[in-house]
Parts: structure tokens; C-alpha cells; sequence
């Protein structure tokens, strides 16, 4: 009775209410969004701007910044061996690690997928990696496991494999960073679970019907409908490894070495602007990076087009 | 009769596998958890995990051992700054994020494009900056610069979060309590912060993770070993190369992931259902 009462009434009183309400809601916003409001204009703009600024200028924090033009960016790339090599790092780390994640990430999504018992549980383990991987302890502990007569090596060395040390040798340095950024695929797996359970069991039916095999189903069926997930996962992912810090930071022990092989962008940046104190020069190092991840991200929207399908047409 | 029985060893099979990767991948942490409690000696020349006599003498001299300060203060100061950074996400957070799901105001569009923006910005192109400001403002090696930018809801990705969420909620709970005589504040605190609470949760969890696994920030801002947090603490590790050193290492290690460990264990359902929706990183 009282649910009629309230269609009855609603519409009229509402409405009134309504065209009140929208005069009087700039104030109460106001309101409830001083705190970002206050955050975006102090912490995100006006740094943002004063950073564009200082990139222009030679500025350490102890003397006023003096205006150079291009000078920094010119540096950069004419005069610089250590820019041009924490570039080359970070290219590596991101088109060898991301790809190898998000391989490895579906490959188990798609063993755990169909219904197995005890799911829960195995994605609980195959989570445990992520959680903790991001910390300082498990990148110490992989400088010790991959070191020399490390745990890895005393394995390695019971089939009779005589391994190098794997940080502290330039060749593998960079590789054992990439590994433990792999063994970290919990999130992007849990991902793709979720994405999986979207694909429609008819597609399957319909296309054994027809006599496609299990590759064919996973090249024709699985893929298509996973794209837009794989497409998010990529993004996310390029990303945060484009700003991968602490692993490189902890495992060279703040050097980036050995001989700057695992010179990881942020590191260069972070050594540049708080050990040198050359923050003109660690400024547009930042905008760089900005417009580098910018880049990237617009080349996979465009490719998206030839690669993602959506279900709905891409509305 | 015969395919259901060899449907059935695949499926061990399968289950055998799935064990077998697990194990090889979480045999590392195994090994951490394992060698804390081994003597020096013994965690080089054993690879099998499991100690075969338990010792917490490393966890003694690790916890005692720092240059004067124990490692109870750096767990002390993580503390403070995780639970600061928490309170701050949540409440600012959800504030901003009720204003974008269901006010109408002006520059909305704007706003929230913005805010979509500060998700993808990375934090170097704000942090010189913020340096030079929190430096001028004489809070370079106190909390503030870790605590304050949480309390400005500085974390764009969880106002996008729990504005998904709330518009999720059916829009009929706030005509119905307008129409009862509650304004927007009591709204959002009687109506909306209740059932957006697996947001807010999640908001939480991740929040205190990223804080207490924090590296770049605090090394950055932290300079006295007296302000040291976690991570920092467990760095100084890193300085002494002798071998003696691994066991107590390993041993403060592994109380330094036991929070966000006990964290997922607890609230595992709102871990998988954030990274699941959201697509949280971790």
C-alpha cells in the first residue's frame, strides 16, 4: 500500500524537489570534494606545472633555478650515455617482461579454469606472489637466492651446472629482475579468470559441433572474447613496469649496476634529482617518461582496433 | 566406463601440475620463511626449506640489532604511516567519490575527467615539486609528506573505484531518504557509506598494502633512522655484506610481510573482487 502511496506521489513532489536540489548541489559538491579539490590544485596541478617549469632550468634545491631553454632535453639525447642506457634497460624490462607475465598469467588462468575443485585455493597460492612481491624483503631475498652461492646456484649445482652469479654479472642482471617481475602474474591472473568465465559454454558446444580442436577453439573462440581483458592487462601492466623501482633499486643496491645494467628509468631519475640534486634535469626527465607512457598508450588504443573485438561492437 | 576413468587420471593429472608450479613458485618464500629460523651456517649449506633444528635467535638479534634503534620502531612507524594513509584514502576517498556518482555541479565533466587524468600521471612529475613544497615547509623527513596527500584523496584510482560502486546502489534509497528529510550529508553517511562498505574495504586493503610495501616515497622523504619505517629498515640490511647477517635478515623479512600476509588471508574475498572489477594491480 505504501509502495502505491509512493509511485502516486513521487513524480510530482520529486520533481520539484528536483530543480531545488540542482541549484543547491554546487555548495554540498564543494563540500565533499575540498579535500581532492585542495589535493588536486596543490599536489597534482601545481606541481605538474612547477615541474614543466623547472624542466626548462638548471635547479638544485640549494641555488634559484636558472632558465636554459632545451638545454636538459638536448642533454639528453646528445650528451648523455646514462639516459640513452636507463632508456634501453627499461625497454627491455617492459617489451620482455609484460608479454611474458600476461603469457604465463593466462597460460594458468587457463589451467584453472573449467571447474576445477579446490579453484579458490590455487589462486589463494598463485596470488602469493603478488601480495608479497612488491616488498623490500622479497627483492633482498632474490639478490641472495640469485647470487652466487645462492639457492638457485647449489640447486643448480647438484645436476653439475656450473651457473654464473646472476646479479652481480651484467649479461643476467637485468634478467633476473624480469624474472621476479613475471613471478608476480597473481593479479593479471585473477583477471583473466574473471574474463574467462565471461565466454559464453554455447561458442565451445556450437564449435565442437562443427569439429574445431582444442587450438582452434582457443585461437578462434578464447582469444576474441579474452581481447579487451588482454588489452587492459597490457595497458596496466606497460604502465607500472615503466616505472619499476624498488626490485632495480634494491637488488643493485641503489647503483643500478653492475656497469648500469639494470639502470631502470625511475632509478637514473631518482639518482639525478635526490643524489646529484640536478632537478631541472630530473624534472624533464619526468616529462619525458610522461610523454613516453602517453605514446605508448595511444599506439595500443590505435592497434586496438585491429586486435580487440567486443562483444557489443565496441560501443 | 573406460573414458570415465581416464577423464579422471587427467584430471590428477592436471591437479598434479597445477601442485607442482605452485610449489616451484612459492618455493622461495618457503625457503625465506624457513632459513629465518636456521642457523647462519645452515642456510647455505641446505636447500631442502625446512629447518631441521628451529632457532629464533635470529629473530633475537635482528629485532635488537639496528645501529642503535630496534626494529619495533621501524614496525612502530610503518604503522603510524599505513594507518594514517588508510583513514585518509577512506574518508576523503569516498567523499569525493559520493560528489561524482550522485550530486549534480558544475565542472563535473571536468572534474571527473581530471581525476581520471591524476590515475594515469605518473607520481615523477609531481614529486620534485612536492619535495622543494614539503622541504620549505620543514616536513622533509617527518610523516606529513607520507600521510598528508591521503588526506587530499590524492589516490584517484579508489575515488574511481567507489564511484562505480555507488552507482551500482539503486538511486531510489536516496529519493526515498530525501523525500524522508535527509540532505546529502546525511545521505552519504546513513545511506551510501554503508552499502558501499566492500569499496570502502577494498580502498583499505590496498591502500595500507602499497603504503606498507611503500619504498620510493619514504626513501625519499626519510632521512633520520629514528623515522625509518619498514622497508627502510630492512635496507640497512643490505649495507652490512657479511654472511652472519642473512639469518637475522631473513628473519625481520618475514615479520615485515606477515601484516599484509595475515591482511590477505583475512580478507581474501574483497582482494580477489577488486583486482577482479578494477583491475587492481597488487
Amino acid at each position: 500500500m505504501s509502495a502505491d502511496l509512493m509511485t502516486v506521489d513521487r513524480p510530482a513532489g520529486m520533481k520539484r524537489r528536483k530543480t531545488k536540489l540542482r541549484y543547491n548541489q554546487n555548495g554540498i559538491a564543494l563540500l565533499f570534494l575540498s579535500p581532492w579539490l585542495l589535493g588536486l590544485v596543490c599536489l597534482t596541478l601545481g606541481p605538474m606545472a612547477a615541474s614543466l617549469y623547472f624542466s626548462f632550468t638548471d635547479y638544485s634545491i640549494l641555488e634559484s633555478s636558472r632558465w636554459i631553454g632545451l638545454d636538459n632535453f638536448t642533454t639528453m639525447l646528445t650528451a648523455d650515455p646514462l639516459f640513452i642506457q636507463s632508456l634501453k634497460v627499461t625497454f627491455i624490462f617492459v617489451f620482455v617482461s609484460v608479454p611474458l607475465k600476461l603469457m604465463f598469467a593466462l597460460a594458468v588462468a587457463l589451467l584453472l579454469n573449467k571447474g576445477i575443485r579446490g579453484l579458490g585455493i590455487y589462486r589463494t597460492v598463485y596470488y602469493i606472489p603478488t601480495l608479497l612481491g612488491g616488498s623490500v624483503a622479497i627483492a633482498m631475498l632474490w639478490r641472495k637466492m640469485l647470487g652466487g652461492d645462492g639457492l638457485l646456484n647449489q640447486l643448480l649445482a647438484m645436476v653439475g651446472i656450473q651457473a654464473p652469479d646472476w646479479v652481480s654479472n651484467p649479461k643476467y642482471s637485468l634478467y633476473s629482475l624480469i624474472l621476479l617481475s613475471v613471478w608476480q602474474f597473481g593479479s593479471s591472473m585473477i583477471i583473466f579468470l574473471s574474463g574467462l568465465k565471461q565466454v559464453p559454454p554455447e561458442y565451445y558446444d556450437a564449435s565442437s559441433v562443427d569439429g574445431a580442436g582444442k587450438v582452434g577453439q582457443f585461437l578462434h573462440i578464447t582469444l576474441p572474447v579474452l581481447s579487451p581483458v588482454i588489452f587492459f592487462n597490457v595497458i596496466m601492466q606497460t604502465i607500472t613496469a615503466f616505472q619499476s623501482f624498488t626490485q632495480a633499486f634494491i637488488i643493485s643496491n641503489g647503483s643500478g649496476g653492475p656497469v648500469n645494467s639494470t639502470l631502470m628509468y625511475s632509478l637514473y631519475l631518482y639518482k639525478k634529482g635526490f643524489s646529484f640534486f640536478q632537478m631541472g634535469y630530473a624534472s624533464a626527465m619526468a616529462w619525458v617518461l610522461v610523454l613516453l607512457i602517453g605514446l605508448f598508450t595511444l599506439l595500443l588504443f590505435g592497434s586496438s582496433k585491429l586486435w580487440v573485438h567486443y562483444e557489443d561492437g565496441g560501443k | 566406463m573406460d573414458t570415465g576413468s581416464a577423464s579422471k587420471s587427467a584430471i590428477w593429472l592436471k591437479h598434479f601440475i597445477i601442485c607442482l608450479i605452485a610449489f616451484v613458485m612459492l618455493y622461495p618464500v618457503l625457503w625465506l620463511v624457513g632459513s629465518s629460523f636456521k642457523p647462519a651456517n645452515m642456510i647455505f649449506s641446505e636447500i631442502w626449506f625446512w629447518p631441521r633444528q628451529w632457532n629464533f635467535h635470529n629473530y633475537v638479534s635482528g629485532w635488537f640489532g639496528f645501529q642503535g634503534s630496534s626494529f619495533s620502531r621501524f614496525l612502530q612507524n610503518s604503522a603510524l604511516v599505513s594507518l594514517g594513509a588508510v583513514l585518509g584514502n577512506v574518508i576523503t576517498c569516498s567523499m569525493a567519490a559520493y560528489a561524482f556518482a550522485r550530486l549534480n555541479f558544475r565542472f563535473k565533466a571536468l572534474g571527473f575527467a581530471l581525476m581520471l587524468m591524476t590515475i594515469m600521471l605518473p607520481l615523477h612529475v609531481t614529486l620534485i615539486p612536492r619535495y622543494i613544497l614539503f622541504n620549505s615547509l620543514g616536513w622533509v623527513n617527518t610523516f606529513a609528506p607520507l600521510i598528508l596527500p591521503k588526506w587530499m584523496a590524492t589516490d584517484g584510482f579508489f575515488i574511481f573505484l567507489t564511484v562505480q560502486f555507488i552507482r551500482g546502489l539503486p538511486k531510489e534509497l536516496d529519493e526515498a531518504a530525501t523525500i524522508d528529510g535527509c540532505g546529502p550529508v546525511q545521505i552519504f553517511s546513513r545511506i551510501i557509506i554503508p552499502l558501499a562498505l566492500p569499496a570502502l574495504i577494498t580502498t583499505m586493503i590496498f591502500t595500507f598494502m602499497w603504503t606498507w610495501d611503500d619504498f620510493f616515497s619514504q626513501l625519499i622523504f626519510l632521512s633520520d633512522i629514528g623515522k625509518y619505517t619498514v622497508p627502510l629498515g630492512l635496507r640497512l640490511f643490505l649495507d652490512s655484506s657479511s654472511q652472519s647477517d642473512w639469518g637475522p635478515m631473513f628473519a625481520m623479512s618475514v615479520l615485515s610481510l606477515v601484516p599484509c600476509f595475515i591482511l590477505f588471508i583475512t580478507l581474501q574475498k574483497y582482494f580477489v573482487e577488486g583486482i577482479a572489477t578494477s583491475g587492481l594491480k597488487g
